[in-house]
């Protein structure tokens, strides 16, 4: 471990991309994520590393030239905010049906449309169940931390490698914006030309050398072909399930009652733990790290030992379906979020559970309305 | 210990800038450290603010909505946020400029004039550290030697030889900051 | 004469080629992409340049341009050819790297790819494919259709009013400083073929120059969409494509002619 620096989580996650040995980035500005692109540019990766950054000329052709860059088995990625990402969407639906390995970061902003420049984590549903036409998913993490927006460079890598598949980072405004403490790991070596042409010597176009010519397509005319492509995909999504699920459990040993919050919404959620706790209510935190795959197991169990859970999202209510999904029907679940780019405070947030969850259910287990509603 | 500041003002004011220096303060000895600015096209010419969180635990929230502090450098951001300062909490504000001062007597209150004491010293860019020295002096949170590494570490190497201003800016905020009483409201 | 003296080797004045898979071709009979396909793979072959050479099919007809040539490739979304194909070329500087494209993919869906590709510089060979219209999707107006052509979409002929102008896109990236070499051939004819496989040769040779982007047009005929026969195809193209997309060296060495 190297230095420690206080950095945006923008800035650290295009240090880390750097430190990693990434061998491109491709991406095209918006707000709330252009540090990304601006310190790549500043530090001189091709200088450091041999790194390629370049800014395309839209963030269509920026995730297609990652496209590219992924069919020779080079290590590359691109960040965008969330209309951006409604851009991106073509190609990483290609690049899912593909199978290339490749890192899409999306520092959300508030939607639909324009929107607004400010934190949202509205594009849970876009980033976890597709997004993009056909049948495939991205592995998503979810950063809380400038540290994570910086760990999760590498892990995105591993993962993306591990499966050939795309990964996508979800963090959003605040993350982004915000400066913590932050550290990195020594600077890694980039895997020279014929490492990996070795190393991927079974899918790569490299050109083509005495080995069976290589293809990258996500087209299979026949049906049977095109069924078994799709069916590979799917034990990729369960293989990830399997062996790559990530989240993390805060006071929910004694819990009574439970938040569900992932990002910036899970600092938020955390200090409304302390907050209850204080008040003397026994209020715990599940926070999904990957949000595809999810932690289904951990919530069904959890709902054995809580009274009411509560889902804390900056959004109408997106990420509650696949809480209720988890817990069928044990204990009451309800939403809670803010909107417009508007941030909920802990405060709000125990409110919420107080209302939504402590009173509303606190006397019968049945719970009475499923609606979620925006403060 | 746990610090929990709001700091407010016009974009210029280097209002980021001073949360930067405070949260790498932190750094330099070993604090969680947490700055959340608001962003954006405001920024310029508008209001700033930026929310600085120094504690020796793990930080949760880095947005809140009540803070030990408020560091207020213009009315609309005494109009935002004179209220969300914690009971017991303290309030520091530089009265130029202000219409409306502050009501609350369930804290502490103090004024920095900090404008002036930067236009005397000749350099208005020094605003930021004149009221950085009055908040030590209340909130005596990091030591003046971490200030100046601080210092050193946000600020590009060309503009080094600023810092023995900065840190004279700094004294002089430490020694001007006074209290504000504030007036029983006579009620008609 | 028999059959067996004319089948000795030094008697062979034509092979299949080298570089061509055993695929046959999805192309309609009398089609000019067959042609195109093989004077590519003749050049890699010929330069010795296969280990070395990435290809990029594009959405469209040649959509499985990857079935027939025996290279490695990759094949883009609708239009983002050169997208793909400037990364490669960034990453693998010392590849050869083309795109195979058809006028709607590149003159319509892929404009700003094309344009940007091309003004930036990059060091990769463009063969664009032009014949006026979308033979895949079933023979609807393209960019490049000619004012009045009929098309499916364009029942009653292209009425430019409404319709739009057809785009001239190799006179206009001829025009960009990024574009080093940029030319219109055809493969109709035996000299024609000839000119546009030196057309091509040049283009892949090129690359190693570094000095930018080798385009190369090919108009083409579309019986199918055209509803023509191969012949009539032909010299309907000869009498109203040639005239207003005119063969020829449009851009050499960096100059424009």
């Amino acid at each position: 471990m190297s230095e420690i620096k206080l950095m945006k989580g923008n800035e650290a996650l295009a240090e880390a991309a750097i430190r990693v040995g990434a061998d491109a980035y491709f991406g095209y500005p918006i707000t709330p994520q252009s540090e990304v692109i601006e310190y790549l540019m500043s530090e001189k990766p091709e200088e450091r590393t041999g790194m390629v950054v370049l800014q395309a000329e839209s963030e269509v052709a920026a995730i297609n030239m990652v496209y590219g860059a992924a069919s020779t088995g080079k290590k590359v990625m691109t960040s965008s905010s969330s209309p951006g990402i409604s851009l991106k969407l073509e190609g990483i639906s290609y690049l899912a049906g593909a199978e290339l390995p490749a890192v899409i970061v999306n520092v959300v902003r508030g939607g639909p449309g324009l929107g607004t420049i400010q934190p949202s984590q509205a594009d849970y549903n876009q980033a976890v169940k597709g997004g993009g036409h056909g049948d495939y998913k991205l592995y998503v993490l979810a950063p809380a931390s400038v540290q994570e927006m910086a760990d999760f460079v590498e892990d995105a890598f591993d993962i993306a490698f591990k499966y050939r598949a795309p990964v996508m980072i979800l963090s959003d405004g605040l993350i982004g914006q915000m400066m913590e403490k932050v550290s990195f790991k020594d600077q890694m070596e980039r895997l020279s030309d014929k490492e990996i042409i070795k190393r991927y010597d079974d899918w790569a176009v490299t050109g083509k050398t005495e080995r069976k010519r290589n293809i990258i397509t996500s087209l299979d005319l026949q049906p049977e072909k095109m069924e078994a492509r799709v069916g590979r995909l799917m034990d990729k999504y369960k293989r990830m399930e399997k062996e790559d699920l990530r989240f993390e459990k805060i006071e929910c040993d004694d819990a009574e009652y439970l938040f569900v919050a992932y990002g910036s919404s899970a600092r938020i959620a955390q200090k409304a733990v302390k907050l209850a706790r204080e008040k003397g209510l026994k209020v715990g935190l599940l926070r999904p790290i990957t949000l595809f795959p999810y932690p289904k197991q951990q919530l069904f169990e959890l709902a054995d030992q809580v009274k009411g859970i509560l889902s804390v999202e900056l959004n109408t209510g997106q990420m509650v379906e696949d809480v209720r999904l988890a817990v069928e029907h044990k204990v009451p679940v309800e939403h809670f979020g803010r909107t417009g780019g508007i941030i909920h405070t802990p405060e709000e947030v125990l409110e919420a559970l107080e209302q939504k969850i402590i009173n509303e259910h606190g006397r019968t287990r049945h719970h009475k309305t499923r609606e979620s509603s925006i403060l | 210990m746990t610090e929990e500041i709001i700091i407010a003002g016009f974009g210029g004011q280097g209002v980021l800038s001073m949360g930067k220096i405070l949260a790498y303060s932190g750094i330099m000895q070993d604090e969680e450290v947490s700055w959340m600015p608001s962003y954006g096209p405001e920024m310029r010419g508008g209001t700033a603010n930026v929310t600085v969180i120094l504690s020796d635990e793990r930080i949760s929230s880095p947005y809140l909505k009540v803070y030990d502090t408020a560091i207020i450098l213009n009315q609309q951001s005494m109009d935002k946020f004179e209220e969300s300062v914690k009971p017991g909490g303290v309030l520091i504000y530089e009265p130029n400029g202000i219409h409306h001062h502050p009501t609350r007597t369930d804290i502490d209150i103090y004024q920095i004039e900090a404008n002036r004491i930067a236009t005397e010293m000749g350099n208005k860019k020094i605003f930021n550290m004149v009221v950085l020295g009055a908040y030590l002096k209340i909130k005596p949170i990091v030591k003046l030697e971490n200030v100046i590494e601080g210092l050193k570490k946000s600020l590009p190497e060309r503009y080094h030889h600023l810092i023995p201003l900065n840190e004279e800016a700094i004294a002089k905020g430490t020694q001007s900051i006074v209290s504000y009483k504030v007036e029983k409201q006579v009620l008609s | 004469m028999d059959v067996l003296d004319i089948i000795k080797p030094e008697n062979q004045v034509f092979c299949k080629t080298k570089l061509m898979t055993d695929t046959t071709l999805s192309y309609c009979p009398g089609c000019g992409h067959g042609t195109a396909h093989n004077l590519a793979m003749e050049v890699v072959d010929e330069l010795g340049i296969v280990e070395d050479t990435i290809g990029v099919a594009p959405v469209g007809c040649s959509v499985l341009a990857y079935d027939f040539m025996n290279v490695d490739i990759t094949q883009a979304a609708h239009g983002r050819a050169p997208a793909l194909a400037t990364a490669i070329s960034r990453l693998w500087p010392d590849k050869y790297v083309f795109t195979y494209q058809g006028d709607g993919d590149l003159a319509a869906i892929g404009t700003a790819e094309t344009i940007h590709a091309c003004n930036r510089g990059e060091d990769i060979v463009i063969i664009f494919v032009n014949n006026g219209i979308y033979g895949m999707t079933g023979g609807q107006m393209a960019p490049t259709t000619l004012p009045g052509m009929r098309t499916s979409t364009s029942p009653y002929g292209r009425e430019t009013s409404s319709m739009g102008n057809p785009l001239k896109i190799t006179e206009l990236v001829a025009n960009l400083p990024g574009t080093y070499y940029v030319t219109r051939q055809s493969v109709h004819t035996h000299k024609h073929v000839r000119k546009a496989k030196k057309a091509l040769k040049t283009a892949f040779e090129n690359t190693r120059l570094k000095k930018g982007l080798s385009f190369v047009e090919i108009v083409s005929n579309c019986n199918s969409g055209w509803k023509m026969n191969p012949i009539e195809s032909n010299e309907w193209m000869e009498k109203h494509m040639f005239p207003f997309y005119p063969l020829g060296d449009i851009k050499v060495k960096g100059k424009l002619k």
